[in-house]
C-alpha cells in the first residue's frame, strides 16, 4: 500500500474504532454498509468505466436471500451472509453476460431496465413477502460466539468486514488485473489489440462488484432486521451513484466519504423526508456541473498541487 | 359469446385498446428521447419528469386559470418546453463534449428535483382530472370510450407529424445533417447551438404533450413519469436508438404485446417488455432498428 493511503486507512479505522463512543452505533453500522456498497459500485464505475444504474438488484437480492435464510430456514448468520453473496454473484454473472458488451449510456439503461424487471419480480414473488418484505429477522450469534444482538458488537463486526472489503478492493485495483481494467477504461481498442480478452476482464470485475454489493445488502439485513422493496428499487441504485459521485469516482476513499456524507444528510433531513429527493437531485446537479472529481478527488488534486508548488520552491 | 383462445372477445378488445394506449405513450416518449439523443447525444432521464410536469401543468391550468383541456393541450407543452430550453441553456450546455455518463447523471438529478418539488407542492396522492369527452362508441362487440379513441388517434398524428418534420422537411434535413457533422453544418452558416436548444425544447414539449394526454386517463401524481420512463428506456433499447420510425413502431408494438400478456398471462405482464429486451439484446445487440455501432 502507498504510504499516504496507508496513513489515511489507519486514520479511518481509528475514527471507526472510537466513533461508537460518540455516535449512535446503528447509524454508524448503516453508514458502513453503504460505504461497502459504494466501494463495490466504484470498482465498476471508477476503474472499468461502466456506470451501472441497477446495482440495487444485487444489494437487495442478497438482502432477501440472507433474510430468508436466517428467518425461515434458521441458518447460521455467517452461512446466510455467504449465501447472500453467492446469490449476488450468480445474478451478477447472469446480468453481466447480457450487458457486458454494451458501453456508456446503453450499459446504464440496460442495467436499469433489468433491475426494474427484478424489482417487479420481487413485488410478485412469494418468498420476498411482496409489499411487506421480510421483517423481524433474528440476529443470531456469528460463528456461535459473537453476540450481535448488542448494537456495538454488531458495529465492530461490520467494521472488521468493511476493513477486509476495503483491502480486497484496494488489492484488486492495484493488481495487474486492476491495471488491465484501467487500461480498458482508458482505451478499449488498444487493450484489445494488445491481446487482452476485455469482455472477460470486464465480466469478472462486474461479478466481483455485484458480489460485494451483495455483501453490503446481507449486512444491512442484520442491522435493520428487514429486507424490503426499497432495497431493490431504482431509487437506491441512484443513491449509490450519488454517494460515489459526491465522494469522487475512481478514488480509493471517495465512496466512503460520499456514503458518510449522504447518510448523514439523510439523517439530518428525517423530519423533512419529502425534501430528500430534491436535495439529492440538487447535489447531483451541483457536483456534475461544478466539481466532477468529488470530495476525495478535489482533496487529492489539492494535495498534488501543494506538492508541486513546494517542489518548485525547493528548486529555487 | 365468441371467445378467442378462451378469452371473451370484449375483454380481449378492451385490453388491446389499453395496449394501444400505452403503446401511444411509449411511442411518443421514445420518439422524444430519440430526437433528443440524435442531436444532443444525451439520454434525457428528465423525460419522465417532464411528462409528469405536462400532466400537472394541465391540472394547474384548469384549477387556477380555468383553462380547459383543449387549451392545456397547447399551453402546457409550450410552458414545459420553455423550461426545457432554459435547462438546456443553463445546465446541459456545460456538459457537451464530456463523458455522456455525466449528462445522464445531470438529467437524473433534474428528474429527482422536479418529482420531489411536485410531491411537496401537490402531495404524492393523485389528483383527479375530468375526462373532457365522456361517453363512447358502442361497436357491438365492445364499448370504446371517446377519450381512448382520441388519445390513440392524436398520438398517431403527432408521431407522424414529428417523423415528417424531421425526415421530410428542410429544417429536418439541417437537423439530421447537424447530427452527423455539426462543424460542417456550422460552417454553412447554420446556428447549430440554437438548433440544439430548440430540438431539446421540442423533445421535452412532446413528453409534456403525452403528459397532458395522460392526465384524464388516470390520476395526476408526481410518480407517474418515472416508472414509465424506465419502461420506455427498455423500449428504446429494443428498437435501437437513432431510428425515429423504429421508435414509433416498437412503442406501439410493445404496448400491444404487453396488453396481450395481461390477458393470457397476467403475472408476467409487468416484466414482459424487460424480458423481450433481454432476448433482443442477446440476438441483436444494436436493437431491432438500430445501426451496428
Amino acid at each position: 500500500m502507498r504510504r499516504a493511503d496507508l496513513i489515511a486507512f489507519a486514520l479511518l479505522l481509528l475514527v471507526g474504532a472510537v466513533a461508537p463512543l460518540l455516535v449512535y452505533p446503528v447509524f454508524l453500522t448503516k453508514l458502513l454498509c453503504f460505504a461497502i456498497f459504494a466501494m463495490a459500485f466504484n470498482l465498476l464505475v471508477g476503474y472499468v468505466g461502466l456506470l451501472s444504474f441497477g446495482h440495487a438488484m444485487f444489494f437487495g437480492g442478497a438482502a432477501y436471500v440472507t433474510g430468508y435464510a436466517v428467518k425461515v430456514w434458521g441458518w447460521p448468520t455467517e452461512l446466510a451472509i455467504l449465501t447472500g453473496m453467492a446469490s449476488a454473484a450468480v445474478m451478477g454473472l447472469l446480468v453481466g453476460l447480457i450487458v457486458i458488451k454494451r458501453q456508456g449510456i446503453y450499459f446504464a439503461m440496460i442495467t436499469l431496465a433489468l433491475a426494474q424487471m427484478f424489482f417487479f419480480f420481487c413485488v410478485g414473488a412469494h418468498f420476498t413477502g411482496g409489499e411487506d418484505g421480510i421483517s423481524a429477522i433474528p440476529r443470531r450469534p456469528v460463528f456461535g460466539l459473537i453476540n450481535i444482538t448488542d448494537d456495538k458488537v454488531l458495529y465492530y463486526m461490520v467494521l472488521a468486514v468493511f476493513a477486509l472489503c476495503f483491502l480486497v478492493i484496494y488489492r484488486t485495483i492495484h493488481s495487474p488485473f486492476g491495471q488491465v481494467l484501467q487500461a480498458i477504461r482508458e482505451n478499449e481498442p488498444r487493450a484489445v489489440s494488445l491481446g487482452y480478452r476485455v469482455h472477460q476482464y470486464k465480466l469478472l470485475a462486474f461479478v466481483l462488484s455485484a458480489t460485494l454489493a451483495g455483501l453490503a445488502g446481507s449486512l444491512k439485513v442484520l442491522v435493520f432486521q428487514l429486507a424490503s422493496l426499497v432495497d431493490v428499487s431504482w431509487g437506491l441504485s441512484g443513491e449509490v451513484i450519488l454517494m460515489t459521485l459526491v465522494g469522487g469516482i475512481g478514488t480509493v476513499f471517495g465512496p466512503v466519504i460520499g456514503a458518510a456524507f449522504i447518510i448523514t444528510m439523510q439523517n439530518y433531513l428525517t423530519g423533512l423526508a419529502q425534501w430528500v429527493p430534491v436535495v439529492q437531485g440538487c447535489i447531483f446537479i451541483v457536483v456534475v456541473v461544478l466539481f466532477q472529481r468529488g470530495i476525495a478527488g478535489e482533496i487529492g488534486e489539492w494535495l498534488r498541487r501543494m506538492k508541486r508548488q513546494s517542489a518548485i520552491k525547493a528548486q529555487k | 359469446m365468441t371467445d378467442v383462445f378462451g378469452v371473451p372477445l370484449p375483454a380481449l378488445m378492451g385490453q388491446l385498446t389499453l395496449g394501444l394506449i400505452s403503446g401511444s405513450f411509449y411511442a411518443m416518449l421514445s420518439l422524444g428521447l430519440a430526437v433528443i439523443f440524435g442531436l444532443l447525444n444525451v439520454v434525457n432521464f428528465t423525460h419522465g419528469a417532464q411528462f409528469t410536469l405536462g400532466a400537472f401543468g394541465a391540472w394547474a391550468l384548469l384549477r387556477y386559470f380555468g383553462i380547459p383541456y383543449w387549451g392545456s393541450l397547447v399551453l402546457a407543452p409550450l410552458l414545459v418546453g420553455l423550461i426545457g430550453v432554459v435547462l438546456e441553456k443553463t445546465l446541459l450546455r456545460r456538459l457537451y463534449g464530456m463523458s455522456d455518463l455525466y449528462q445522464l447523471l445531470l438529467t437524473f438529478g433534474m428528474a429527482l428535483v422536479f418529482e420531489g418539488l411536485l410531491a411537496i407542492l401537490f402531495g404524492s396522492s393523485g389528483l383527479p382530472y375530468d375526462n373532457p369527452i365522456p361517453g363512447g362508441f358502442n361497436l357491438g362487440f365492445m364499448f370504446l370510450p371517446y377519450y381512448r379513441a382520441w388519445v390513440v388517434t392524436f398520438s398517431i398524428v403527432m408521431c407522424t407529424v414529428t417523423w415528417f418534420a424531421i425526415e421530410r422537411t428542410r429544417l429536418g434535413a439541417y437537423l439530421r445533417a447537424a447530427t452527423e457533422k455539426p462543424e460542417l453544418v456550422r460552417a454553412f452558416g447554420v446556428n447549430v447551438p440554437r438548433m440544439i436548444t430548440i430540438t431539446y425544447g421540442m423533445g421535452v414539449a412532446l413528453a409534456a404533450l403525452a403528459g397532458v394526454l395522460a392526465a384524464p386517463m388516470d390520476q395526476v401524481k408526481p410518480s407517474m413519469g418515472t416508472g414509465l420512463i424506465i419502461t420506455v428506456f427498455a423500449v428504446v433499447v429494443i428498437g435501437g436508438m437513432g431510428s425515429l420510425f423504429g421508435a414509433i413502431l416498437t412503442g406501439f408494438g410493445l404496448g400491444i404485446i404487453e396488453a396481450l400478456t395481461k390477458v393470457y398471462y397476467p403475472q408476467g405482464s409487468s416484466v414482459a417488455i424487460f424480458l423481450i429486451m433481454t432476448v433482443v439484446l442477446l440476438l441483436k445487440p444494436s436493437g431491432l432498428f438500430g445501426k451496428t455501432q
